[in-house]
């Protein structure tokens, strides 16, 4: 045994113990920060599997925005965590999920070990056409030229859920401000962290949208991290959470989409297929819907992680 | 014994925890919680077939690893949704239980 396999089956023991204890813990807020935790180990995992634009994303998405919404909505449903705790299932009920949950895990090691060998793979076709759109970066080209219709249905997916989210608020606050207005202590070390990160975090997130025709990165990631810089700004005090039913805000939302369908339909009416381009313009026309794109996830995903309006729009 | 392997061993134990959380754990939040606990070891079972296809110079097969990506933001929008559902739970009936026979209290949030 290699000490880079002793030293993965040591990592994937200590994230499986993290694992068990976002389970196990009696207080949620605790469980939820070793969630935080697990999502935080688990890119280790997804470097150790070659998939570092996986690992951007599980730290930025799967761990930070996912963490934070967590904690946010733990907190406020601390007064009825011990009612609801004492409705543990009996330890039939129990018993039997333990059977059923080892019998998929047991199925799910099988499917492991028998995996066909040697594996299927679409890489070398993937490197093949990489010529086409010119850019570097394998996840990129699947995301945005191979697979883009996946891409943009997703864009789609996100955009329903925030309309899903904002159906939730009672009908005198439709069109209000998201969550409460937060309030900080102007001299403290939020307000300090929330002046002095979101210039270096605007740079950081536009640069990995950047790099990533070449190099691990993206629009999800970079615009992931845009949206946690203007959290942090509203959880600072410093600026309040937007209307929802701004204009300007709308059209942000809707650019990803709209910038992707319009290319989309343009590869039709100029013959080929629906989200084909044309290859002598492949790499400024996906820049284009990455950059649209970019915008789209910063705003959605904030407005996810702040909730239904709460307030009516005067407030 | 390779990496895949113990990846692979790895994805299998987080999602029978995860699915174990999912049934057993009382509250709406930790069940949201476990769920997210699943939808990882899932996540890492294409990150293990992605890996076992590294070709072409690549570390791993990236079609795989993308849809995973595209997946993980779905499964955000998808826990948002599920604890903006949650949190006006509790502000329209005060408590936060799943039991099909909890009081429903009068529509806190009505027009």
């Amino acid at each position: 045994m290699t000490v880079g396999l002793a030293l993965e089956i040591a990592l994937a023991a200590v994230v499986l113990s993290v694992a068990v204890w976002t389970v196990a813990a009696r207080d949620t807020f605790a469980a939820v920060g070793g969630f935080v935790a697990y999502g935080l180990l688990l890119t280790l995992v997804w470097m150790r599997l070659g998939a570092p634009d996986v690992a951007l994303t599980e730290a930025a998405i799967g761990s930070g925005l996912t963490g934070a919404m967590l904690l946010a909505a733990s907190a406020r449903l601390r007064a009825s965590e011990a009612a609801v705790a004492a409705e543990r299932p009996g330890g039939i009920v129990r018993g039997l999920a333990a059977l059923l949950s080892v019998v998929v895990a047991a199925a799910l090691v099988a499917s492991v070990l028998f995996l066909p060998d040697p594996a299927p793979t679409l890489a070398p076709a993937a490197a093949e056409n990489a010529a086409a759109t010119t850019l570097g970066n394998p996840v990129t080209n699947v995301l945005m030229a191979f697979r883009a219709m996946d891409t943009m249905l997703e864009k789609v997916v996100v955009l329903l859920a925030l309309v899903g989210v904002w159906s939730l608020a009672p009908d005198r606050f439709w069109g209000g401000r998201p969550g409460p207005r937060h309030e900080a202590d102007p001299n403290g070390v939020l307000a300090f962290l929330a002046r002095l990160l979101p210039p270096v975090g605007i740079v950081v997130g536009i640069y990995i949208l950047w790099v990533s025709a070449d190099l691990p990165g993206g629009a999800f990631q970079g615009g992931a991290i845009l949206a946690a810089m203007w959290l942090l700004v509203m959880m600072a005090g410093l600026t309040d959470a937007p209307q929802v039913s701004g204009r300007s805000l709308r059209l942000l939302l809707l650019a990803g989409p709209v910038v992707f369908l319009l290319v989309g339909l343009g590869g039709l009416a100029l013959g080929e297929a629906f989200l084909a381009y044309p290859v002598a313009y492949a790499k400024p026309l996906i820049l284009a819907i990455e950059f649209a794109m970019l915008l789209t996830i910063a705003v959605t995903l904030g407005l996810l992680v702040a909730g239904p309006p709460e307030r009516e729009s005067g407030s | 014994m390779t990496t895949a392997t113990v990846f692979g061993l790895f994805a299998a134990v987080a999602a029978g925890l995860g699915l174990y959380g999912l049934i057993t754990n009382p509250q709406p939040l930790r069940k949201v919680l476990a769920f997210n606990l699943l939808g990882s070891g899932v996540f890492l079972f294409f990150g293990v077939v992605a890996r076992r296809g590294a070709a072409a110079g690549f570390g791993g097969d990236p079609i795989p690893q993308a849809l995973v990506i595209t997946g993980m933001v779905v499964a955000f929008a998808a826990t948002a949704l599920a604890l903006a559902l949650l949190l006006r739970l509790f502000q329209a009936t005060g408590s936060a239980t799943l039991r099909a026979d909890a009081p429903t209290s009068t529509d806190a949030g009505g027009p």
